[in-house]
């Protein structure tokens, strides 16, 4: 039986990606890999011996023993600001996983990929996407990443380098940068139709955010006649 | 020994002897789950508790709904962390189903409608300790909580009271569900932190 050890994790770097989000990289000695999609679960523990645990998203494959998360302020939450606020480089924390092997992405899998992103839930599409990258995969990736307005978009210069075979689109919710083609608004059922992939191309999807976006969106795929077990949803609460 | 993260104080909440460890109190009702809710129109529902001798038990949702009914309230604990207490639910008791059930089994598999399965003991949904629950504080069960029904086995984490159910088999040897088949414990006790395989 494989038992999931908490390790030391000391944060090496961290990446601002907005105003209320950062990357952070940790270093993990002797990490056993992971496949894109899965999460880790992070334990914080005070000087008096209070401890706190939450789950946060691998952001990309596993560049040997260092892995990235990208955590997003909560307001008034117990760890995120703690993550986003507050641990420096050289500070530690406990992690452990990989954990979960449903809501992952295979390099060695051939079927077109839809990537349905609400807010952080773009952190594991975005792990496909790098994961596909790294594999030299041709597999075609259509993303879909809705946020509230540009300010908010993570991995922004990434996502604008031109990567052969993947599709980004943005959907604003709140205020769309001057000149963009879509009005301000929650996600459509046009949106789907035109950004993801028709139901005919038998696209794998994957639908990550707040739940009633991740509700939302996997019910549009299901009305664009997607297969509901070719739709996988990860749920950040 | 853990390691201590500098500057981490943490919110140390009150509630400690029922939140179970690692646990923290939310006052929302967090929706987890692995794909779109599926919707089940009541006219096409049934529940079912198939024997390993192959004997079927089956309810349409009028005979469930006929069914002698309790209002349990209990605390719920979700693997993700989260912990809801005093949670109140209407629905039938495991015991009403399992009543004229011939069996020897040890071991149930849960299946639900859109594909999901959990497993566990047969003598965890029993003697008072489970529901199949059609309504949440006082209203019918919305879909996206699992309505029309779902079990409730509080005493496990939340995976294990599987939404939108569908039947229980009955079976002599464990058959582990989705979850358990995907990392996660096979048991899943949040007071031993049972969370994923080896805990
Ligand atoms: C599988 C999985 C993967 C995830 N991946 C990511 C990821 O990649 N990136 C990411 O940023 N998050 C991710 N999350 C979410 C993450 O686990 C945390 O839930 C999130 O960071 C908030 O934690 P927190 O401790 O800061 O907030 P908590 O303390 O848990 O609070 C959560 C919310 O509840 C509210 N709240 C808390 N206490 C109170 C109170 N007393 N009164 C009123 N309101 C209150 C706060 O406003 C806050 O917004 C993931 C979750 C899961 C399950």
């Amino acid at each position: 039986m494989r038992r999931l050890v908490w390790r030391a994790a000391e944060l090496a770097e961290i990446v601002t990606e907005t105003a209320t989000a950062r990357t952070l990289r940790f270093r993990v000695p002797e990490w056993p890999g992971h496949l894109a999609g899965q999460h880790v679960d992070v334990r914080l523990t005070a000087e008096d011996g209070y401890t706190a645990q939450r789950s946060y998203s691998l952001a990309g494959p596993a560049d040997g023993d260092l892995v990235d998360l990208t955590v997003e302020t909560a307001p008034d939450g117990e760890v995120s600001p703690y993550l986003t606020e507050v641990i420096e480089v050289g500070d530690q924390v406990e992690l452990r996983g990989p954990v979960g092997g449903w809501f992952v992405w295979r390099p060695e899998s051939k079927a077109p990929v839809v990537l349905v992103a609400g807010g952080s839930g773009i952190v594991p599409l975005m792990a496909m996407v790098r994961a596909r990258r790294q594999a030299g995969s041709q597999v075609p990736f259509r993303l879909l990443y809705s946020l509230r307005d540009p300010g908010r978009r993570y991995y922004a210069e990434e996502l604008r380098r031109p990567d052969p075979g993947l599709d980004v689109s943005y959907l604003y919710t709140r205020s769309a940068p001057p000149g963009a083609s879509r009005p301000a608004g929650r996600i459509m059922l046009d949106d789907l139709a035109e950004g993801g992939w028709p139901a005919s191309f038998e696209p794998d999807c994957y639908v990550c955010g707040p739940t009633a976006f991740v509700e939302a969106a996997a019910d549009l795929l299901l009305a664009l006649g997607h297969a509901p077990e070719r739709i996988r949803t990860e749920r950040f609460g | 020994m853990n390691i201590i993260s500098r500057g981490f104080r943490g919110r140390h909440r009150p509630d400690g002897d029922r939140l179970p460890p690692g646990q923290y109190l939310v006052d929302d009702f967090p929706v987890l789950s692995a794909g779109p809710t599926p919707r089940v129109p009541l006219e096409r529902w049934e529940f079912a508790i198939d024997t390993e001798a192959e004997q079927t038990h089956r309810w349409s949702w009028q005979e469930f709904m006929a069914l002698p009914s309790e209002t349990p309230t209990v605390d719920i604990h979700c693997v993700t962390k989260w912990t809801k207490l005093d949670t109140t639910w209407e629905g039938v008791s495991l015991d009403v189903l399992f009543e004229d059930v011939e069996s020897a089994a040890e071991y149930a598999l849960v299946y639900s409608y859109g594909g999901y399965t959990t497993n566990l003991p047969l003598e965890d949904l029993l003697d008072g300790k489970a529901w199949i629950v059609h309504r949440f504080d006082g209203e019918d069960l919305e879909p996206r909580h699992g309505g029309p029904a779902r079990l409730i086995v509080p005493h496990l984490y939340f995976w294990k009271s599987a939404k939108w159910v569908r039947g229980i088999r009955l079976l002599n040897e464990d058959w582990p569900g989705f979850w358990e088949t995907a990392g996660y414990h096979n048991y899943g006790d949040p007071w031993r932190e049972q969370r994923y395989e080896g805990d």
